[in-house]
C-alpha cells in the first residue's frame, strides 16, 4: 500500500466520521432543545426521526406513482414537509402528554418509552413492517471525486451541508432571536418569565414542536444514507441522548463538539476493531469521562 | 413527616402472607407444570420489580440499566451449567472437545481463562452476588460521589445497559452472542429440564422472591428506609444535615443490584438459556414498568404489577401480537399520567374502605383469589 493509498483511506474513513457526526449531530441538535433547555427527557425522539424519514419515503412513493416528472425536485418539498409533520406531532404530545409531566422528569421518561413503543407499532402496522427507502433524484447519487483516489458520496455533502444550515438556524435562533430569549428564560425561570409577560406554555408546545421539527429532519437527511424501518430511530438514542450530556446539557457549541468527537472515535476505531467493539471502547470512554465530568465537556454558567 | 410516620410506622404482614400463598400454594395447585415454568419465568422479573422500589420508588434513583445485574446473575449461572454441558465426551465431535459449542463454532480453541473459575458451583454461586455487586459499587461510587443523580443516572445506566449487550453480541466467541447460552442440561448431574426439577426449581424461585420482599420490606422499615425515602425528596436537606448521602445511594443500587443478579440466575436455571436480549435497553425499561403498574411504592404490587403485565403480554401476543406494542405503549403512559401509584395506589384509593367493610360484616370466608390479591396490595400500599 503506497502512502497515498493510506493518504486517501485516511481521507475517506475521515469522512465516514464526518457523515456520523452530521447524523448525531442533526438528532443531537433537536435533543439539545428538547432535553437540554427544557429538561423533558424525549425518549421517543428516534420516533420523530423515523416520522420525518417516513415522510421524505411518502413523497418519493407519491412521486413515482403520480408525476414521475418531478423525480429531481421533489425531495427539497419533501425535506421541507418532514420538518413541519414532525412539528405537528411534537406539538401535539407537547399539549397531550408532556405539558402534565414538567415536574416529573423520570415520568416523562417512562411516558414519551411507550410513546415510542406505541408510534413503532403504528410504523409496523400502518406503513411498512420491513425497511423501506426512498427514491433519491439523480443529483444525490454517486460520487464527487477529488482525486482519482478519493471518492466524496453527494448523499454526505448534502446532509453535511443541511446540517451546517440546520446548527447556524438554531444557533442564530436560540442565541439572537426573541423567540431564543425568551425560551432560555422560560428554561431559567419560569416563575419570573410569566411574571414579565411571557406566556410561558405557548413558549413550551413550540420549543417542544421545533425540537421534533428538527428530528424529522435529521429523519429526511438519514433517507439519504441509510433505509428507514420502524425501529431505526430507537437505534440512535441513546448515542444522542450521550452527544447532549456529554456535550454539556445546556450548551449548542458543546452538542457540537461532543457529536464530532464521538463520530470521529468512533469510525476512527472503526478502522482498527469491529464496529461492535468499537462502540463499546466510544460509549465506555464517554461514560468514564462523564463520571470524572459530570457536566460534559462545555458547561454554560447560570447562578441557580 | 406525619406521612412518613404513617407510612413506616405500621408494618402489617398480611400482604407477604397472601403473596406467599398466591405463589406457593395457589398457582401449583391450579396450573400445570408449563404455565407454572412461565410464571416462575415471570416470577424471575419480579426480582427487578422488587429491586425497583427499594431504589426507584423509595429512593428516587432510576436506574434504566437493571437489566445487566439481572444479566450479570443469569450469565453466570449459565457459565456454569454450559460447562458441565460441555465435558469431553458429550463434545467429542468438536474439534477441540471439552468447550462450550459456541466457541469451537468461532474457532476458540482453549477455553478462556475468565471461564475457568466457573467449573465450581460454589464460585458460581459467589460470582452470582459479588459480580453485580461489585459492578454496581463501582457505578454506584463513582457517579454518586460526584452527586450524578436522576435524569443523567437513568441515562448513564442505559449507556451502561447499551454497551453490556453490545459487548456480549459483538464477542460471539467468548460468550455466545446474540444467540446467548444455551443447551442447559443438568447441575451436578441434576437434570434441570426434567418436570420434578421445574417444580424444584418453581419454589426454590418461589421462596426466594418471598425472600427478598420480606427483605426489602425490613430495609424500608430501618433508619436506612427512612434515610432514602428523606433523601429521595430532600437530598441537600439530608446532606445537610450531616449524611454521606453518596454511601447510603450506592449502598441502595448494590442492594438492588444483587436481587436482579438472583432473578437473572434463577432465570437461567428455569427457562434453560441466558441471551443478551435480557440485558439491553428494552428489557431494562420493562422492567421498571412493571414496578410502575404494581405501584412504586409497594413491594407486594410490585410483584402483582410483574405478574399482570407479563399475563398480559402473553395473552396478547399470543392472540393479538400487533395490539401488544400499542397496549403497552398505553400502559406506559396511563400509569404515569392517571395513576402514578399503581395498582397498589388504585386499591387504596377505591378498593380499601369497601373491602374493610366487607370483612368486617361477613365473617372472613376461605380466601379467594381476587381478594387475596387485593388484600396483598392493600398491606403493599399501606406500607412504604
Amino acid at each position: 500500500m503506497s502512502l497515498n493509498e493510506i493518504g486517501s483511506m485516511v481521507a475517506m474513513q475521515g469522512f465516514s466520521g464526518l457523515s456520523l457526526f452530521t447524523v448525531l449531530l442533526l438528532m443531537a441538535l433537536g435533543l439539545a432543545i428538547i432535553f437540554g433547555q427544557m429538561g423533558v427527557i424525549n425518549m421517543a425522539h428516534g420516533e420523530f426521526m423515523a416520522i420525518g424519514a417516513y415522510v421524505v419515503y411518502l413523497f418519493s412513493q407519491l412521486t413515482q406513482n403520480f408525476a414521475p416528472g418531478l423525480r429531481e425536485v421533489y425531495f427539497v418539498p419533501a425535506v421541507v414537509a418532514a420538518f413541519f409533520v414532525a412539528a405537528a406531532v411534537g406539538y401535539g404530545v407537547e399539549v397531550l402528554l408532556i405539558r402534565r409531566l414538567y415536574k416529573r422528569p423520570l415520568d416523562t421518561l417512562l411516558a414519551t418509552w411507550g410513546l415510542s413503543l406505541a408510534m413503532q407499532q403504528f410504523f409496523r402496522s400502518f406503513i411498512n413492517p420491513k425497511e423501506v427507502s426512498a427514491e433519491l433524484p439523480e443529483w444525490l447519487l454517486g460520487a464527487f471525486n477529488p482525486t482519482p483516489s478519493i471518492q466524496v458520496p453527494r448523499n454526505g455533502i448534502f446532509v453535511m451541508g443541511l446540517t451546517i444550515l440546520v446548527s447556524a438556524g438554531v444557533y442564530l435562533l436560540m442565541l439572537k432571536s426573541r423567540w431564543g430569549i425568551r425560551i432560555r428564560a422560560t428554561t431559567q425561570n419560569r416563575v419570573m418569565s410569566s411574571a414579565v409577560g411571557i406566556n410561558t406554555d405557548r413558549v413550551d408546545r413550540f420549543t417542544f414542536a421545533l425540537g421534533c421539527g428538527i428530528a424529522g429532519l435529521a429523519g429526511a437527511a438519514f433517507t439519504t444514507i441509510g433505509s428507514t424501518g420502524p425501529t431505526s430511530g430507537s437505534l440512535y438514542i441513546v448515542d444522542t441522548f450521550l452527544v447532549v450530556v456529554f456535550g454539556g446539557a445546556a450548551n449548542l457549541i458543546g452538542t457540537i463538539a461532543s457529536a464530532f468527537s464521538i463520530a470521529q472515535a468512533q469510525s476512527l476505531l472503526e478502522f482498527f476493531l469491529t464496529s461492535a467493539m468499537a462502540k463499546v471502547l466510544t460509549l465506555l470512554t464517554i461514560i468514564i469521562i462523564l463520571m470524572i465530568r459530570p457536566q460534559g465537556l462545555f458547561t454554560t454558567k447560570v447562578r441557580t | 413527616m406525619n406521612l412518613l410516620t404513617k407510612k413506616l410506622g405500621k408494618s402489617d404482614w398480611i400482604g407477604v402472607v397472601v403473596l406467599a400463598a398466591v405463589i406457593l400454594v395457589l398457582f401449583p395447585s391450579v396450573f400445570g407444570i408449563f404455565r407454572l415454568n412461565l410464571i416462575g419465568k415471570y416470577l424471575t422479573y419480579a426480582f427487578v420489580a422488587v429491586s425497583l422500589v427499594l431504589l426507584w420508588g423509595n429512593g428516587g434513583i432510576l436506574s434504566l440499566g437493571q437489566g445487566v445485574f439481572f444479566g450479570l446473575g443469569g450469565y453466570c449461572m449459565a457459565m456454569f451449567l454450559k460447562l458441565e454441558a460441555s465435558d469431553p465426551i458429550t463434545t467429542k465431535i468438536q474439534s477441540t472437545p471439552g468447550i462450550p459449542d459456541f466457541m469451537d463454532w468461532n474457532q476458540i480453541t482453549k477455553l478462556p481463562f475468565f471461564w475457568k473459575p466457573f467449573y465450581s458451583l460454589t464460585f458460581t454461586t459467589l460470582a452470582i452476588l459479588v459480580v453485580p455487586a461489585f459492578f454496581s459499587f463501582i457505578i454506584g461510587v463513582a457517579m454518586f460521589k460526584r452527586r450524578v443523580g436522576g435524569v443523567y443516572f437513568a441515562i448513564i445506566t442505559q449507556a451502561v445497559a447499551l454497551i453490556l449487550s453490545v459487548l456480549i453480541v459483538g464477542q460471539q466467541g467468548l460468550t455466545g452472542g446474540i444467540n446467548g447460552i444455551t443447551d442447559l442440561k443438568t447441575m451436578h448431574g441434576w437434570d434441570i429440564r426434567s418436570d420434578s426439577a421445574k417444580y424444584i426449581l418453581y419454589y426454590v424461585n418461589g421462596v426466594l422472591l418471598i425472600g427478598c420482599v420480606v427483605f426489602t420490606r425490613w430495609v424500608l422499615s430501618t433508619k436506612f428506609g427512612m434515610l432514602l425515602l428523606a433523601l429521595r425528596e430532600k437530598e441537600d436537606r439530608v446532606r445537610f444535615s450531616g449524611y454521606d448521602v453518596a454511601n447510603f445511594k450506592t449502598l441502595a443500587f448494590c442492594m438492588s443490584a444483587v436481587m436482579c443478579a438472583i432473578g437473572g440466575a434463577m432465570f437461567t436455571l428455569q427457562v434453560g438459556f441466558m441471551s443478551p436480549s435480557f440485558v439491553g435497553i428494552t428489557p431494562s425499561i420493562e422492567m421498571v414498568i412493571y414496578t410502575a403498574v404494581g405501584g412504586r411504592m409497594s413491594v407486594v404490587g410490585a410483584v402483582f404489577g410483574t405478574l399482570m403485565v407479563n399475563f398480559a403480554k402473553t395473552f396478547f401476543s399470543e392472540e393479538y401480537p400487533d395490539l401488544w406494542l400499542f397496549l403497552m405503549g398505553a400502559t406506559f403512559i396511563g400509569v404515569v399520567l392517571l395513576f402514578p401509584d399503581g395498582l397498589a395506589g388504585l386499591y387504596e384509593r377505591f378498593g380499601k374502605s369497601r373491602l374493610q367493610k366487607l370483612l368486617k360484616r361477613a365473617p372472613p370466608k376461605k380466601e379467594e383469589p381476587a381478594v387475596a390479591a387485593a388484600a396483598a396490595l392493600e398491606s403493599g400500599g399501606k406500607h412504604v
